[in-house]
């Protein structure tokens, strides 16, 4: 169980114009802008959920794993996991949490995997035989026999993710963080990390809590999202009612002989010469096959294509309607 | 603290393959030692009366200070610990249920001995074999030998809390250098590293002697051949003591109050 109540929390930001002449002004007064980072951040987070954290570059997705992980001191307001105030109870906060961090590597860089995963169990004292049967599970469904054996510096990114997710998972945490888990992978990899995810969560129940700029990550995974945007909440709930509250766009673009294309409520015309119109589409008053049957009644179309719809836009869409 | 006898562990056999590295130490030590004798020699043959160590002592000094230097050289810090935290792979070691302080100053424990015991054994052995009074000679009594084991293990431990003081105020200032050359410089000597302490002026002397640095490698090297022996020399131990309390005291309160802020940086 995760509460977070009223979290905030700034950054100082040091800044000085490009050149020498404002660097040498810098050595006797540095300025500095508050960040807020953080505005008052609230949530719930039940066991064995699986939630998708989202949001712009710099909206404080990070911050929020770094205060939920123990790492960073919120200014104030006040987060209880499993009954801990995780900066507070540091130590016995992280034994039972994982963390991945997409953009680092926990993984020690010359030695075999194998030997930063053995100084892992020594580092969080885990009992030899849940060790081995954690390794064990973990080889087989992230397929890692042969990375096992081989130092970390010549792994693939790939590769080394699923070393890295492995990694975080030796303990058996009940609650995984995962900061950007997909960043720079290809899309095989991706599936195998997603799928991997999926299966964790449903089989041992395991709290995991993502961001990602990746929406098939959240299509695949969460089912339920917090949108974050300049440190605040916008918003949180399911996909499918998202979907529905949000009004989804849809452009189509049609190529046609003749005649007058109608006027039709919900669709706005954003460009139009004679013979191809594209139209945007407010899906929830017009779905796009009314909108097609309409247009075929009055003019000849010749050719046609839908695009949009996908959770991409409706992200973008979500950014517009909170001006983020 | 099994999990610190792990880090211990891995750190002191990750050093052990750095032989090149060892045999450029030895060498280089080798040569260091020759030339300081050379150097003391000349001064001795003037007026050996006017000087607070006898020559033998002060090669017994040279050469355990040439042999047990990796123990304690301020200069010999973990650059992974500096980038950890001018990087940002700090977010890693704060997830992991071990405390920050002890974990690294483990880690640096572990590095020092390991980078000795490479080197020590080379130049003990042809130091013993050098004719007197340039050789080194077993202690006094049994009693400076173990007094001296003790001094040893506790100068380590000084001179990674100075360490670790370095680290700490990393996390403020974000670059390591200033306070890492300071720190360098002001160690070598005030810790008696250039200048065996005794030879400083009487005024001088009384201060540095009560430094921490003086805690470091002037205390194990003078109580091996004697120069310190009796109630100075528990006296010197006893200092060593509190200078190890103190600064694990400042290093640890100085640690918290800056994980307290501490930013990750890079994202």
């Amino acid at each position: 169980m995760i509460t977070m109540r009223e979290i905030s929390k700034s950054f100082r930001v040091s800044r000085r114009k490009a050149g020498f002449a404002a660097a040498a002004k810098a050595l006797f007064h540095k300025e500095y802008d508050v960040v807020q980072a953080l505005d008052r951040v609230s949530f719930t987070i039940g066991d064995g959920e699986m939630v998708g954290y989202i949001g712009p570059n710099g909206a404080g997705k990070s911050s929020t794993i770094k205060i939920m992980s123990g790492i960073l001191t919120p200014d104030s307001g006040q987060c209880v996991i499993n009954g801990r105030v995780p900066w507070k109870n540091r130590v016995e906060h992280v034994r039972e949490i994982g963390v991945v961090f997409g953009q680092r590597s926990q993984l020690w860089w010359d030695v075999p995997v194998a030997d930063s995963f053995e100084l892992l169990r020594d580092i969080y004292q885990v009992p030899e035989q849940t060790y081995r049967h954690n390794v064990e599970e973990l080889t087989e469904l992230l397929d890692l026999s042969t990375l096992l054996r081989t130092p970390t510096r010549q792994l693939s990114l790939g590769q080394r993710m699923r070393c890295e997710i492995a990694a975080s998972l030796l303990h058996g945490p009940k609650v995984l963080f995962l900061d950007e888990p997909t960043i720079g992978l290809d899309a095989v990899s991706k599936l195998a990390v997603r799928e991997f995810i999926k299966r964790l969560n449903r089989e041992k129940k395991t709290t995991v809590i993502l961001t990602t700029h990746d929406m098939q990550d959240i299509e695949a995974l969460a089912s339920r999202i917090l949108l974050i945007g300049r440190g605040r909440i916008l918003m949180d709930g399911d996909l499918q009612t998202l979907k529905k509250e949000n009004t989804v766009y849809k452009t189509l673009t049609v190529e046609y002989s003749g005649g007058q294309l109608p006027q039709l409520a919900g669709a706005t015309v954003q460009q139009s010469r004679p013979g191809r119109a594209t139209l945007r589409l407010d899906v929830g008053v017009l779905p796009v096959p009314e909108a097609i049957a309409a247009i075929s009644r009055q003019v000849g179309v010749t050719d046609l294509s839908v695009t949009g719809g996908s959770v991409d836009d409706l992200v973008v869409s979500l950014y517009q309607k909170y001006h983020i | 603290m099994k999990k610190y006898w792990s880090f211990f562990r891995i750190r002191f056999s990750t050093g052990l393959q750095y032989r090149a590295a060892a045999l450029a130490g030895i060498a280089t030590q080798f040569f260091w030692g020759i030339m300081e004798l050379l150097m003391f020699a000349a001064f001795y043959r003037w007026s050996p009366q006017n000087f607070p160590m006898t020559f033998s002592q002060l090669a017994n000094y040279i050469w355990l200070q040439q042999a047990f230097l990796a123990l304690f050289v301020l200069w010999r810090m973990d650059n992974d610990i500096f980038s950890a935290i001018t990087q940002g792979n700090i977010a890693y070691e704060l997830v992991r249920p071990a405390g920050l302080y002890a974990m690294w100053f483990v880690k640096n424990a572990a590095m020092r001995c390991s980078s000795a015991l490479l080197r020590c054994i080379p130049v003990l052995v042809v130091a013993v074999f050098l004719p007197a009074p340039y050789g080194l000679t077993p202690p006094p009594s049994l009693q400076a030998g173990v007094l001296f084991i003790l001094a040893l293990l506790l100068a380590l431990a000084t001179t990674v809390c100075l360490v670790m003081l370095v680290y700490v105020l990393t996390f403020y200032t974000m670059s390591p250098m200033g306070i890492r050359m300071v720190a360098v410089s002001l160690g070598d000597f005030l810790s008696g590293s250039v200048i065996p302490l005794p030879f400083l002026p009487d005024w001088l002397r009384g201060v540095v002697e009560l430094l921490p640095f003086a805690a470091t490698a002037n205390t194990p090297l003078r109580v091996y051949s004697g120069q310190l022996a009796g109630a100075a020399a528990w006296q010197a131990v006893g200092l060593q003591l509190f200078w190890i309390g103190a600064l694990v005291l400042l290093g640890n309160l100085l640690l918290r109050r800056a994980l307290h802020r501490v930013v990750v940086q890079g994202g």
